[in-house]
């Protein structure tokens, strides 16, 4: 059962085959270079559609037969309804109910609300999930309890995938705020707007099959479309897709931990007084608590020279929304709204633009936004003297997180990445991470409460901030001194089996993550 | 043994870096220990080694432990362990964490006191990073903050805090209790250098010679020769009326603070904004302390939401001649710093002042003049003072003469 490894370009070993299927060991950062042509769905006709356009049917359960439901099938979903959506879980209740077995989801990523999964992983209807995996989930994948393998990819890593044809989707089911009856669709307007619904664009495009779920039916035509009708065979509408205050948080809040309040002040210290924050400048940050109190005082400073923003790439919030509403942003381009403000302003602001993550994120595209971006904050769990990072393992080696556009987001111009030194104990800083996601040499530079590290391959970054006053430190030092207040820690104890792959974004394979061993 | 079980600590689910420990000591059956932690696939051996050592270290060889543990620091659990085997066995010996090097300082007596951080004894989550936010002093609090029943061991715990956090330079400070509690907390803090000891709630210049003497008997016994300072706090009507005093009492006192919630509940007022209520305490507590040559220190601003009346709150308080507040958040820290410190528009004024002032001296003219404007020698004093503190605090180089045409 125990497929070939290899060790791989990052030097970590790696199976030559997962689910059955080969895959590509990383060969390091472009290396991978992709061959042949795109995948394509089969040719549809549109005889077989009715010629007044009207695809409405009467549930999603004869939706999902006439899509020709089947054992093994491979089904996707959209997560722009985060915490709130209704309608992922519903499809494999009625997978269930139909007793097919075998299923493979394929999330753009999953949320606490989709933890009622975890009985049909159990009962065979789903044998994997392709896709990140936070609390229970990732826990029950950790523990080896997971039929299939797990494969990690990030948000454009996904979309690679679809697109090259890794993954196969027979049937993409699309929950969209607005939709008219031909199923164009968007994430705005009715009660369960989410601003935009671009995560699932490259599914409707590539699915063999097509349902958009809805609770907001208008008249064609439902504009501006972000997923076009002529990629849709069937539209449902149902009473609720989602539960509006868990899709968006109402309001996202800057951080009121004094830490990350002291972390937030060393990053725009350092993204001023190294000279990366400039007239024009692009940048992307996300929507925690540290991020938040960045994009505050990067506004600050903004606001103080007489500076603009190009544009900012979101997921956006109302920290980005203000700066664009008060002139210090020229643009926002959208993947995701993270809250009210957002949603809004993607409705009434022409400058506010719905940006697919098909274009922004895709490495085999020509072009990638990302590499546009001046200045990327992220985050991660671990961080090793090499600079690589983790983002979905603690060092206690639970999956626990996705990928989420971690990786893509790490071909911007200076990466940072403001984390706590430990958390609860728990040291960010270590030896060797325990899964690697992104590769040291894109990381620019690492901002703690104690002190910041730059890469030692950055070397214009180092010569930028010599006399500034700032703390400079190295990760060896940082790292010490996490050991010295937390204490060494054990390692985590695994065994052979392997229950995640994490590929890389070009769809190689850069780590994995093996089955823990119980602690006594 | 009386009473076979006790319990210290803290856990809940807001609870973060910090532990809950049971214990029974038995007759027999060896050491049984349930450990529930969020950090034990992590240091879960280590957390064990440590209790048995500890267990060991007291001579403990049946016993049944119970711990709940949220990432708790080792010095954290060390604590918590040994205050649950004082509560039964009423044992005075004590496991000490080390003393680090780094924590091994003492500090001057005219040394800045802008901010001081309160940080509540028994809520050790609160210490660990507290240094970083730059305070000029940090204070462990055995008073106000730790509940009654929980007296004993915060003792414990600011005892190891001070021998095993690293507060990167702040002056390490504790607040002890009232009376004769707060003459039993010295013996739990002073061997571990502190360098401040804060006494609240002050209306006797006795009670301040009795601390002193307690001290002093203390670092005889273990042999400490480095200073340690008092911060007498006044909080009532009485206090006010023998504040000149209270300042005098002893050559280690250094400053004095005022504290108006427990003030203006004596004077049975409300306490107010504006602050009417208190002007007279707060002007007489700052002419009594300047009157004994030590530092007036004002009241801590409770609303940690509002920045700008603490801003404000903080230049009126400059103006009446304070020099430090108390802080009860991390984020006043910057804002009270900046508030005492001279601005810019005082350092170009005082540069101008005191050039005025050696160019006459130069000319040999008695007479002082800046334009047509003439300079009286109290004038060039405050001005001298104004340039000292923006050296000390590093806003002007020590050659600033020579920069400046």
């Amino acid at each position: 059962m125990a497929s070939e490894t290899v060790i791989n370009a990052a030097g970590r070993i790696v199976p030559l085959e997962i689910n059955g299927t080969p895959v590509i060991p990383y060969k390091g950062v472009g290396k991978h270079r992709p061959e042949g042509r795109k995948y394509s769905p089969p040719i549809a006709t549109c005889s077989d559609y009715p010629a007044d356009g009207n695809k409405v049917v009467s549930s999603l359960e004869e939706a999902l037969r006439l899509c020709g439901l089947k054992n093994g099938m491979t089904i996707s979903t959209h997560h722009h309804l985060r915490d709130g959506d209704l309608i992922s879980n519903k499809v494999f209740d009625i997978a269930s109910d139909m007793n097919i077995k075998d299923l493979i989801w394929f999330p753009s990523a999953s949320f606490p609300c989709n933890d009622p999964v975890i009985k049909y992983l159990e009962d065979g209807t789903i044998n994997r999930i392709e896709g990140s995996m936070n609390g229970p989930l990732g826990r029950f994948v950790s523990e080896g309890k997971m039929k299939g393998t797990a494969v990690l990819r990030s948000h454009g890593g996904r979309v690679q995938a679809i697109q090259d044809g890794e993954v196969k989707i027979d049937i993409a089911v699309l929950a969209a705020p607005s939709a008219d009856s031909f199923g164009n669709a968007k994430g705005t307007g009715g009660s369960s707007a989410c601003g935009v619904i671009g995560y699932g664009k490259a599914d409707s495009m590539y699915a063999t099959k097509v349902i958009i779920v809805t609770d907001n039916l208008i008249e064609m035509p439902c504009f501006p479309m972000e997923i076009e009708g002529n990629y849709v065979d069937y539209v449902v509408v149902v009473d609720k897709i989602g539960i509006p205050e868990k899709i968006v948080s109402g309001t996202t809040q800057v951080t009121k931990s004094p830490d990350r309040l002291l972390i937030a002040e060393l990053t725009a210290a350092f993204i001023e007084k190294s000279g990366i924050l400039k007239d024009g400048v692009t940048m992307q940050a996300g929507a925690g608590g540290t991020s938040l109190a960045i994009a505050v005082f990067v506004h600050q400073i903004l606001k103080d020279k007489g500076w603009k923003s190009k544009f900012g790439f979101g997921g956006s919030t109302k920290y980005m929304v203000k700066m664009l509403e008060e002139g210090q942003m020229g643009h926002i381009l959208d993947a995701q709204a993270f809250d009210l403000d957002s949603v809004r302003s993607i409705e009434n602001n022409p400058n506010h633009i719905a940006y697919p993550v098909f274009n922004a994120y895709n490495y085999h595209s020509k072009g990638n936004l990302t590499s546009l971006m001046d200045i990327m904050i992220l985050g991660a769990t671990e961080i090793d003297l090499n600079f690589n990072g983790n983002v979905v393992t603690h060092s206690d080696g639970y999956l626990l997180h996705g990928i989420g556009g971690w990786q893509n987001c790490l071909h911007a111009r200076n990466v940072i990445l403001p984390i706590p030194l430990f958390r609860d104990r728990i040291p960010v800083i270590v030896d060797e991470v325990t899964t690697l996601c992104g590769p040291g040499e894109l990381i620019d530079v690492v901002i703690t409460e104690r002190g910041i590290a730059i890469n030692p391959l950055r070397r214009d970054l180092i010569e930028s901030v010599k006399g500034s006053g700032l703390p400079i430190r190295s990760l060896t030092e940082m790292k010490d001194e996490a050991e010295r207040i937390c204490g060494k820690p054990q390692k985590p104890r695994f065994e052979d089996e392997i229950v995640a792959a994490v590929k890389w974004v070009d769809g190689t394979v850069i780590d994995v993550i093996r089955k823990l061993k119980p602690v006594k | 043994m009386k009473n076979s079980t006790a319990v210290s600590g803290n856990a809940g689910p807001k609870v973060r870096s910090d532990c809950e420990i049971f214990i029974e000591l038995r007759e027999e059956g060896g050491i049984i220990i349930d450990l529930v932690s969020k950090v034990k696939s992590l240091y879960g051996e280590s957390i064990i080694e440590l209790v048995k050592e500890i267990l060991a270290f007291y001579s403990i060889e049946n016993a049944v432990l119970r711990i709940n543990d949220s990432g708790a620091l080792s010095f954290v659990i060390a604590a918590r362990l040994e205050a649950c085997i004082r509560k039964i066995t009423g044992t005075t010996l004590e496991f000490l964490p080390e003393l680090l090097p780094v924590n091994r300082y003492s500090t001057a007596r005219d040394r800045f006191r802008f901010s001081r951080l309160y940080l509540p004894g028994n809520s050790p989550g609160l210490m660990i990073n507290a240094g970083l936010h730059l305070a000029d002093g940090i204070i462990l609090d055995l008073e106000d903050s730790v509940a009654p029943e929980k007296k004993e061991e915060a003792r414990i715990m600011v005892r190891n805090a001070l021998r095993q956090i690293d507060f990167y330079g702040a002056e390490r400070m504790v607040r002890i209790n009232q009376g004769e509690k707060g003459l039993e907390d010295l013996n739990h803090v002073i061997p571990h250098n502190v360098n401040l000891i804060i006494i609240p709630k002050c209306e006797d210049p006795g009670y301040i010679r009795e601390v002193e003497r307690k001290i002093s008997e203390i670092k005889t016994a273990n042999g400490i020769d480095s200073n340690v300072y008092l911060m007498p706090v006044i909080e009532s009507a009485r206090g006010v009326e023998r504040s000149y005093e209270i300042a005098s009492s002893s050559e280690n006192v250094v400053a004095m603070a005022i504290g108006l919630e427990d003030y203006t509940a004596d004077l049975g007022v409300a306490r107010t904004i504006a602050g009417n209520e208190s002007f007279y305490a707060r002007t007489r507590i700052v002419v009594a302390a300047k009157a004994a040559g030590i530092q007036p220190i004002d009241s801590v601003f409770s609303d940690v939401g509002d920045m700008e009346a603490l801003r404000q709150n903080v230049l009126s308080s400059r103006a009446l001649g304070f020099e430090g507040m108390g802080c009860i958040h991390p984020r006043q820290i910057a804002v009270i710093k900046k508030g005492f410190s001279p601005d810019n528009d005082e350092i170009e004024k005082a540069k101008k002042i005191v050039m005025a002032f050696d160019t006459a001296r130069e000319n040999g003219l008695g007479v002082v003049s800046l334009g047509t404007k003439m300079i009286d020698p109290p004038v060039v004093l405050r001005a001298q003072r104004t340039l000292r503190l923006a050296l000390n605090l590093g806003l002007i180089p020590p050659n600033w003469n020579d920069s400046v045409e």
